[in-house]
């Protein structure tokens, strides 16, 4: 029910700006619309990280688990790679939802 | 740097790959036992070669460098692998060719450290290795077009087979022979162009491999569906933690019950042999040496390996597996509150049977800092080897009653003294977060591979490795330390007519009471003292110092169940519960001191955990001994 629910409000939301993927709940979808990190030396280097790692522009992501205390962290499967990391980290890529 | 004729010596290739590519294995598969383990120097990344006999007969030296997301470093591993990619290391010789081992089934991530590594020049060569998995989940690559467009050669490899390496082998060969002879390998090399990628670098790497896949994979087939059902379980917030401590429970049981028949087989081996020479050899100082000196020593070291063996197998089975990042994962919120990284759940635990495979266990941690906190408190953790103590101490002076009627005393104080060293680690780590280790956050960003089947052989060859690294270091500083005890409780030896155990009148008698006066506050007798002196080499030891102090003899279990009355009648309540208190704390473990000083690259890292916790284990035995007389010890 609650599917069926999500799905007409994603439908009713669209066009959505990107969301952060730190934002997203369990199973969501999408592809990476931007990967954008604060201009600080941590924030550059969370960035290549991260595109390194395989979060690129036009890539499809999926949260698949999260983790038990405060829903933290999260795996994510970026194209072929899965990937944990903290909400707080993933809020650098943005991602158009599905 | 010179770079004699490549026919005057073996070639050298280097290994590079992401991590989790299957590159140590693949390292394993070609140089089976013929490998070396050894420090890069300046740091605490293990140097890993191997020799290479081709199929047609040439010598190739193969160097595994650590896995490697791209060549900008992040962690000391990627340093090395860069500099000596590049040449940057003042005793590594740049490699005469660089094979680069790539997953078949994840060619999106692995082939951008490629495109790097074709900057760099040196002769290069594709390996798609667990080829055969990515042709099981119906994937379908075309190594010839793959091999065009990359202007290299590419082969298909599966590590884990004999026949999977011939390929490789083959192109090897194919190499060593473009090189004429009395040429180096830089007459294939193409000039460096490699610069740190930027971020818009990075995606226009990205973009290249895009377009190579596009034209090359003809099938992308089914990835990793076995990988995802299982983390459904796995990594599920509740089933996976309960599975995560089923996992370890077993691993537990598993280490104390498979290793008690071999350390009891090496106990009654040690004793015969003991016994032996008491029987059959002259009395004197040799035999003396001999028995108590260097048996003893040897067969305290040899005591630890069925544990250290069965833990290190369970923890690279685990690790092949792929499931220790998984553990990581799971543990990452309880860890990071304390300023620890999730990695370092597996070798605190590990701690719990012995801090030395522990700590070797830390160097899966890549933050230096992270891995720092790791090792200085992975002694905290409880270790088998207090148990002894403990079990003695509790034995007599403990009331063998029920608390509520049915949780037995002895087993709440045993509990309790876990639970002690659990907290204190977990508090030390967090004094250490906000003052030595103090640094800036450090992303989790982890990779999560996909689960594999482990080879039993890669297994057991990295347990005997460890086992071996274990043997070299920590056997021969506690050998050593056990003679010179042997010498301090020997000499000199006891006058005609002495009252006291021989002991009292040797040096170590004589460090002991020179102890004393410091050792009084917190409640230690002279005994307590002079035991404590052998008991710095290994913590169980103080067992058997104890018992030699009270001039009890006989096997083990005599001196044992002697040794509970004399004490229960000699020492006082406070007295004990000061001595457990001590123990939980006190750095009493020449052998983890010294695997801190290989792990860390330094003696001051070992001299600030001796400090620290000798420290600790002062002020604890101080409290305790002060409070259990105020609230009415005798």
């Amino acid at each position: 029910m609650s599917d069926v629910h999500s799905k007409i409000s994603a439908i009713i939301a669209k066009p959505s700006s990107p969301c952060p993927l730190g934002m997203l709940r369990c199973g969501d979808s999408g592809y990476i619309q931007a990967v954008r990190a604060a201009a600080t030396l941590e924030g550059n280097e969370l960035e290549r990280r991260l595109l390194e790692m395989g979060f690129i522009e036009g890539a499809h992501v999926e949260l698949l688990h999260e983790g038990f205390i405060g829903r933290d962290p999260i795996a994510v499967r970026v194209n072929q790679t899965t990937v944990a990391l903290r909400r707080s980290e993933a809020n650098a890529v943005l991602v158009n939802l599905l | 740097m010179t770079t004699e004729a490549v026919s005057t010596r073996p070639l050298r290739i280097a290994l590079v790959g992401n991590p989790n590519c299957g590159k140590t294995a693949l390292f394993n598969m070609l140089t089976g036992s013929r490998q070396k383990t050894a420090n890069y120097s300046g740091v605490t990344v293990e140097r890993k070669t191997g020799l290479l006999v081709t199929p047609a007969g040439m010598a190739v030296e193969l160097l595994d460098l650590p896995g490697s997301y791209s060549l900008r470093a992040c962690s000391p591993d990627e340093e090395i692998t860069r500099d000596v990619v590049l040449g940057r290391r003042a005793q590594e010789a740049l490699p005469d060719a660089i094979v680069c081992v790539t997953d078949a089934t994840n060619l999106n991530l692995h082939l951008r450290l490629l495109l790097e590594l074709k900057k760099v020049g040196r002769p290069l060569i594709l390996a798609l290795n667990m080829m055969d998995i990515a042709q099981r989940s119906g994937c379908v690559i075309d190594t010839e077009a793959l091999s065009r467009q990359l202007r290299i050669p590419v082969v298909t490899t599966v590590a884990v087979r004999k026949s999977g390496i011939q390929n490789l082998l083959a192109q090897i060969d194919t190499l060593l022979a473009q090189l004429k002879p009395g040429q180096d390998s830089d007459s294939l090399a193409a000039p460096n162009t490699w610069a740190e990628p930027s971020a818009a670098d990075v995606r226009a790497y990205h973009h290249e491999v895009d377009r190579i896949l596009q034209v090359v994979v003809t099938q992308a087939g089914t990835p990793a569906r076995f990988t995802r059902q299982l983390d459904r379980l796995l990594l599920h917030p509740v089933l996976g933690v309960v599975t995560l401590l089923a996992v370890l429970f077993l691993m537990f049981q598993a280490v104390f019950n498979w290793a008690a028949l071999p350390m009891d087989l090496i106990d009654g081996g040690v004793a015969w042999l003991q016994q032996w020479l008491h029987q059959n050899m002259a009395d004197g100082l040799l035999k003396s040496l001999l028995a108590d000196g260097i048996i003893a020593g040897v067969g305290s070291v040899l005591v630890f390996i069925p544990q250290i063996l069965i833990l290190f197998f369970f923890i690279l089975l685990l690790e092949d597996f792929g499931y220790m990042a998984r553990a990581a994962f799971l543990m990452d919120r309880i860890m990071g509150g304390v300023g620890l990284n999730g990695r370092a759940f597996i070798p605190l635990l590990s701690s719990f049977a012995c801090a030395i495979p522990g700590i070797m266990a830390a160097r899966t941690i890549a933050n230096p800092r992270d891995r720092l906190t790791t090792i200085l408190i992975a002694p905290l953790m409880t270790c088998s080897a207090r148990i002894p103590v403990y079990t003695l101490i509790i034995a007599a002076f403990i009331p063998n009653t029920s608390v509520w009627g049915f949780i037995g005393l002895q087993g709440l104080v045993m509990f309790g003294l876990y639970a002690t060293g659990i907290v204190s680690a977990l508090a030390v780590a967090q004094v250490l977060r906000m003052t030595l280790t103090r640094g800036s956050h450090q992303p989790l960003i982890m990779e999560l591979p996909t689960y594999k089947i482990p080879s039993v052989a890669n297994v057991l060859l990295g347990v005997l490795e460890r086992g071996k690294i274990f043997l070299r270091r920590a056997g021969t500083i506690i050998l050593s330390l056990m003679i010179v005890i042997w010498f301090l409780a020997t000499f000199p030896s006891a006058p005609e007519g002495a009252s006291e155990p021989a002991i009292y009148y040797s040096f170590a008698g004589m460090l002991g009471h020179f102890l004393e006066p410091v050792l009084a506050p917190v409640g230690f007798n002279w005994q307590i003292a002079i035991a404590l002196i052998p008991g710095m080499a290994a913590r169980e030891v103080a067992v058997a110092a104890l018992g030699t102090v009270y001039a009890l003899s006989g096997g083990d279990n005599a001196v044992v169940t002697a040794l509970t009355t004399t004490l229960s009648q000699d020492w006082t309540l406070p007295t004990a519960l000061a001595l457990l208190a001590w123990y939980v704390f006190a750095p009493q473990c020449a052998a983890t001191l010294a695997v801190t000083k290989r792990e860390t690259n330094s003696w001051r890292w070992p001299v600030f955990m001796f400090t620290y916790m000798l420290a600790l284990a002062y002020a604890a035995a101080f409290i305790t001994y002060r409070l259990a007389l105020l609230l009415g010890g005798n």
